[in-house]
């Protein structure tokens, strides 16, 4: 019975994301059930703009969650992923306050006596107050829970990753002066990499991985039909399969899904109604970022139009 | 179930997917939380948690498909069921019902009842049993503890003795007697179960004994002597100096930045707290840059030493990462430079090339060595390591040892690697010994083994 309820609840997932406007494989809808049910993270790794960041937000607004984002980059470092301390705001204090502490200690008669009654006070300057919360404290201090997008982890430095491992594994974060903070709830984690560098084994272990890679041309055909409603079906089968013919080339960047969603939009602003040669060839700059690429598929153009053609009639 | 998912973590080991503990717990609460039902929503599962990358998940998406196929008599069966033309309807009811068109009815009803289980089931062709038998006898005869090729006769044993094969040998015999007809079938069906455990021990030894026999080849070629490896072991040696390669890259190209815990920045520090009137809350230390390894390769490409010449440069040259600048030299009567080559081509075209080039000749040590001098000292600094690789057999030419002198001042390090066995040093033509004085180290190389130890102690001399 168990296993039937979690096939149906997969397919909620999938419902649910493309409710929010993501198209998602059965694998990526398994692996947003499972990093549920077992509380870890997704580590989403693929080429650039197959829609990893975009993940995130689905699952933030199909959930209805707000969504925490802390993009990686190099020299990113604690102070600004995990916490701060308000170094202005405890020098404004102290100064602020530096007839208080006169007052305070005015009944100390020797130095050990005033130190003892200072340290009955604690850690004034260093509780709560005055620490500066980052994404990562951030996501774990909201109480309705949140998604937390770490995007790009590969661009950080391999020190930030050993950092991130408590919150990973966890879901908590160690501040010395404070003690350590648990999440009040769990928060979704997605981790994305363009696989730039090799990610330590100790990462990996802690995560669910998922490999998102171009999707299939029925599905990318979906994705285009829920991104950009007003394109005409005939066209949207060709677009797709000409792409897709695209990137059996030998090209620098291939045209991922992010680069098919921008040119159909373009086609339904040139209010194209199918794709031709000519038309193509002046747009391939969308689709293509590199000058070597386009010279390299300039050639080929007119065949795979004639053969888009040819799937958009019978396909 | 349980059992299954962990010889199925056996397996994925097997095919190169790395396996923790932890990520075994991890699937197992994973695999819990969807149940077995859907097998593709369990291959999802599995690949998510297991594996960690796009290699790996093609691998495992295989181990999963192989370890979730069992072979059953009833596939390897019906040739011989159809063969009797009797219809399986028949046989099924068989042991019930009297069938119209049954020759002996009565002959087969009592000793069907006096028949072994085995038999019972391969009679009425009760695949499920029978599947269920085999998995039983598997576990029985501990199937997932193959290893080796070797032991395929002796696991086939195991299973069928587990199954029951005397008492059916027993059955048949008596069914030749009292059924002829029924005997005949039984003993097709006896082939065909033999056909399935044959069939069933070769896929787990393929499941189970990749690993081992893997890590077997790898250790017999690792402490192979490079110069004499058959022309078939090359390419598996390739992959082995590419594998080792790899493992240096991951281990030292690490940032080559490390803080100077102590040593304050007091330039960076006063700039980084202009913002709170010059009081250091923010502290910046001096950081020290450390050097990439600089290495300068000299190869003697001449007769023995070629092969390990081979390797050796194809293992420098795969160290991009790690090392910052290699300019390679290689010699035998003359040096010339072949940095260029082995970056533009392929490494089986780039040796050939080399070959061609300045190979096939007696080595003149005397003449390579002023020839670097001549042309390419300047190549060596301070911060370079010069690896000399060569067999130091000088053909009792000079061997301008005075040469070597001035780079070996001139270099950070000097490391001669010699492939021949310490035992022939000095011996002959052998001019190791004069050599030796000028080096910082002298190794011998003559196996991949040797060869990693080598050029890891060079590259951790620079961290």
């Amino acid at each position: 019975m168990a296993e039937q309820r979690s096939a149906d609840l997969i397919a909620e997932v999938e419902t649910g994301l493309a409710g929010a406007g993501y198209i998602a494989s059965r694998q990526i809808a398994t692996a947003v059930y499972l990093a549920q049910q077992i509380e870890k993270p997704i580590l989403v790794e693929g080429p650039a703009g197959v829609g990893k960041t975009e993940l995130a937000k689905a699952i933030a607004a199909w959930r209805g969650q707000s969504m925490i984002r802390l993009q990686c980059y190099e020299g990113l470092d604690e102070a600004k992923a995990l916490y701060e301390w308000k170094y202005a705001k405890q020098l404004l204090y102290t100064q602020i306050l530096k007839d208080k502490l006169g007052e305070v200690l005015g009944g100390a008669e020797t130095l050990a006596q005033a130190l003892d009654q200072l340290h009955a006070f604690g850690d004034v300057f260093f509780s709560k107050e005055f620490v500066e919360p980052r994404p990562l404290l951030q996501a774990l201090e909201q109480p309705a829970g949140c998604v937390l997008l770490i995007d790009e982890i590969d661009k950080s430095d391999a020190e930030f990753e050993s950092l991130l491992l408590e919150i990973l594994s966890d879901f908590q974060i160690t501040i010395p002066e404070l003690g350590t903070i648990s999440a009040v709830t769990p928060p979704t984690v997605i981790l994305t990499s363009n696989g730039e560098r090799d990610l330590g084994d100790a990462l990996k272990r802690r995560c669910l991985h998922l490999h998102i890679g171009f999707p299939e041309q029925r599905l990318e055909e979906r994705i285009v039909e829920s991104r950009v409603p007003g394109i005409a079906q005939a066209l949207r089968r060709q677009l797709v399969g000409f792409i897709n013919d695209l990137r059996t080339l030998d090209l620098k960047k291939l045209p991922s899904v992010s680069e098919t969603i921008d040119w159909a939009r373009v086609l339904v602003l040139l209010q194209a109604s199918e794709l031709e040669p000519q038309v193509v060839k002046d747009t391939l700059n969308v689709l293509l970022k590199y000058e070597a690429d386009i010279e390299a598929a300039l050639p080929e153009v007119n065949g795979f139009v004639a053969r888009a053609g040819r799937h958009g009639v019978f396909g | 179930m349980r059992e299954n998912l962990h010889r199925f973590f056996r397996a994925a080991r097997g095919v190169g997917v790395h396996v923790s503990p932890a990520e075994s717990i991890d699937a197992m609460r994973a695999v819990a939380v969807v149940g077995f039902a859907d097998r593709d929503v369990l291959r999802d599962t599995l690949l998510l948690t297991l594996a960690k990358s796009e290699d790996e998940k093609r691998a495992l998406n295989d181990c999963f498909d192989l370890f979730f196929e069992t072979p059953t008599v009833a596939e390897a069966s019906p040739p011989a069921a159809e063969a009797e033309a009797g219809s399986e309807g028949e046989d099924a009811s068989a042991p019930g019902e009297t069938p119209s068109g049954g020759p002996q009815p009565a002959g087969g009803a009592p000793s069907d009842a006096d028949l072994g289980s085995l038999a019972q089931m391969l009679l009425s062709q009760d695949r499920t049993a029978l599947a269920a038998a085999m998995a039983n006898a598997a576990s029985a005869a501990a199937l997932s503890d193959i290893r080796f090729f070797t032991q395929r006769g002796i696991f086939t044993t195991r299973m069928l003795d587990a199954l029951g094969i005397a008492r059916l040998r027993d059955d048949l015999d008596r069914l030749t007697e009292t059924d002829p007809a029924a005997a005949e079938r039984l003993a097709a069906a006896t082939d065909a179960l033999r056909e399935a455990v044959r069939e069933a021990v070769s896929q787990a030894l393929l499941l189970y004994g990749r690993e081992e026999s893997e890590n077997l080849r790898n250790e017999i070629l690792r402490s192979a002597p490079l110069s004499r490896i058959e022309p078939r072991q090359v390419e598996a040696m390739r992959a082995l100096i590419r594998r080792i390669a790899r493992r240096l890259r991951e281990r030292y190209s690490k940032p080559r930045k490390r803080q100077r815990r102590g040593h304050l920045d007091v330039r960076r520090t006063l700039r980084r707290n202009a913002a709170w009137g010059g009081v250091p809350f923010l502290t910046a230390w001096k950081r020290k840059h450390r050097d990439k390894p600089k290495i300068v390769a000299l190869c003697d490409v001449s007769g023995s030493v070629a092969r390990v010449s081979d390797f050796f440069l194809l293992l420098i040259h795969s160290l991009h990462e790690v090392v910052s600048d290699v300019r390679s030299f290689a010699f035998s009567g003359h040096l010339i430079e072949v940095s260029e080559i082995l970056e533009t081509m392929p490494p089986e075209e780039a040796m050939c090339e080399i070959m061609a080039k300045v190979g096939f000749g007696s080595s003149d040590y005397g003449t390579s060595l002023e020839n670097f001098e001549k042309e390419w000292l300047s190549t060596v600094t301070p911060q370079t390591t010069v690896i000399v690789l060569g067999d130091a057999r000088t053909n009792n030419l000079d061997p301008r040892a005075d040469i070597l002198r001035t780079i070996g001042e001139r270099a950070k390090r000097l490391v001669w690697l010699n492939p021949e066995n310490r035992m022939a040093w000095g011996f002959g033509d052998s001019e190791m010994p004069r050599y030796a004085t000028f080096c910082t180290v002298v190794r011998q190389c003559a196996t991949a083994q040797q060869l990693e130890r080598a050029v890891t102690d060079i590259v951790a001399s620079y961290q």
